[in-house]
């Protein structure tokens, strides 16, 4: 071999010769494959907020079912003011600009904002999906909230009064198989239907996550998983703190605030 | 990381003018199916084997997976041998791997979301999956190109047949379908037949494995030790 394979020099450099195309090989690959991925996390995104409004779609109707039932994406501020509505097709920053991209209540990523501490709450915008089903109206709002080991999702539909929860679904990243985890089953999501976020009022008392079991008749609580106590307050504190910021929009534009 | 493995010696000693399938390098193909198999002999991968194989659809992609990691990993490091240096040879190894395996999960995230998002982190897992590193090191590192995509094949199957065997009986057993389809009929159950959800749980794999460790023992009796 005309070459020392073994030298210290040779070591380094077949180092940095392999470290510099590995990186360019997993740049390029990441790249390339953004299209295809982005596009099925917006596939997942209406799927889940056609889920919440009790739509069952598979990924490739999504996007047209999307359109079907969800009439208009509105951005609100922190004090409930609007911000932008839209209506028609997602928009998407390759299509539309980053304008008409940051318009659209749809593009808002709310578990990036959630994280961000260094966003003041007046920074923060709160996307608001208007859905039409069988001609009655439903709001979803999509939630964002930490769990035990990580973050916590959902979406909750609410019925044309503003009040009423038509539906809600959950999501975890890693929370405990078996017990945190089952967040994401129907045996959870189902009883917060037909609960209500105001009390008979008016005033926000949100849905809470009860551990040792919610009274059947109350309108306010749905059970708690059995051994996931911080995960199903994780429920709870997400649901409050995401709908309070709702609050002033669903009192100016629903009769709560008059009942 | 890997047990002694005989077929690395037995190529190593190859001649040049070799046919492409020789009866070394069918060997390569055919042993880790069975004789050196590397979940149920050299009992390599078995986190792997416990964790995806609820459903047969989620074991065919983990073996595709790590087909596509072995074949890729052997025939780089088998090109590069002669220039790896040995004293950063497994920091090489890893690195290939790692790559591979990105790779791997980006593309199974762009093409096949669904079953990227139910192996979840089990795609990343396969850089740490024994059998890969196991055959880079005892085969690739020391043989030419084309036995080392050979002996890729050869344990991927291997590993393959294994993943898929326990998954149809985890499936079949645990929620009465194949890749989904319903086989077990309804009316089975109006007679009180029932699920095993026992079978959904990982403990279930482990025996399903043993099963076949024990079956593949009683059939090939080179496999028993003496005593």
């Amino acid at each position: 071999m005309a070459f020392n394979k073994e030298s210290q020099g040779f070591t380094f450099l077949f180092a940095v010769i392999m470290v510099v195309v590995v990186a360019t090989v997993l740049a390029v690959a990441a790249m390339g494959l953004k299209g295809p991925q982005d596009e099925n996390m917006k596939q997942e995104k209406m799927q889940n907020v056609l889920g919440s409004i009790q739509v069952e779609s598979t990924r490739e109707e999504a996007g047209a079912k999307f359109s079907e039932y969800v009439k208009k994406r509105i951005i609100l501020d922190s004090k409930g003011n609007v911000l932008s509505e839209i209506e028609g097709s997602v928009k998407t920053l390759s299509f539309d600009g980053k304008e008409a991209y940051d318009q659209d209540a749809f593009n808002i990523d709310i578990k990036k904002q959630y994280r961000d501490k260094s966003l003041s709450d007046e920074q923060k915008r709160f996307p608001l999906f208007i859905c039409e089903k069988d001609g009655n109206p439903y709001y979803v709002i999509p939630l964002v909230g930490t769990g035990l080991w990580g973050p916590i999702w959902g979406f909750i539909a609410l019925e044309g009064d503003m009040n009423t929860i038509f539906g809600a679904t959950f999501d975890h990243k890693t929370e405990t198989p078996g017990l945190g985890a089952e967040i994401n089953q129907g045996w959870f999501e189902d009883p917060f239907i037909g609960d209500k976020i105001f009390d008979d009022a008016g005033n926000f008392v949100s849905v809470k996550v009860v551990k040792g079991g919610a009274d059947p008749d109350d309108q306010h609580g749905v059970d708690a998983i059995t051994g996931g106590t911080i995960t199903s307050n994780g429920v709870t504190s997400m649901l409050e703190n995401t709908l309070k910021v709702y609050v002033p929009y669903f009192k100016k534009n629903s009769d709560i605030a008059s009942i | 990381m890997s047990t002694e493995v005989k077929e690395a010696s037995a190529a190593a000693v190859k001649e040049p003018s070799e046919p492409l399938f020789s009866k070394k390098n069918r060997l390569l193909l055919t042993d880790p199916l069975n004789d050196s198999n590397p979940i149920t002999v050299q009992v390599l991968g078995i986190c792997s084997a416990l964790a995806i194989t609820v459903q047969v659809k989620q074991a065919v992609v983990m073996s595709l997976s790590v087909l596509a990691v072995m074949i890729g990993g052997n025939l780089i490091i088998s090109l590069l041998r002669n220039i790896i240096p040995s004293r950063i040879r497994i920091i090489v190894q890893l690195v290939v791997v790692a790559s591979l395996v990105i790779l791997v999960d980006q593309v199974l995230k762009a093409y096949v979301y669904d079953v990227s998002k139910a192996l979840s982190v089990f795609v990343g897992l396969i850089i740490t999956n024994c059998i890969i590193m196991g055959r880079l090191e005892a085969f690739a590192l020391a043989n030419k190109p084309w036995p080392s995509v050979l002996d890729a094949i050869g344990n991927a199957a291997g590993y393959a047949w294994i993943l898929i065997a326990v998954a149809v009986v985890r499936e079949l057993l645990g929620s009465g379908t194949l890749l989904g389809f319903k086989l077990i009929p309804d009316a089975f159950f109006e007679f009180g037949y029932m699920n095993n959800n026992m079978m959904i749980l990982p403990p279930m794999a482990l025996i399903t494995v043993g099963i076949i460790i024990w079956i593949q023992r009683s059939k090939n009796t080179a496999l028993i030790e003496e005593n």
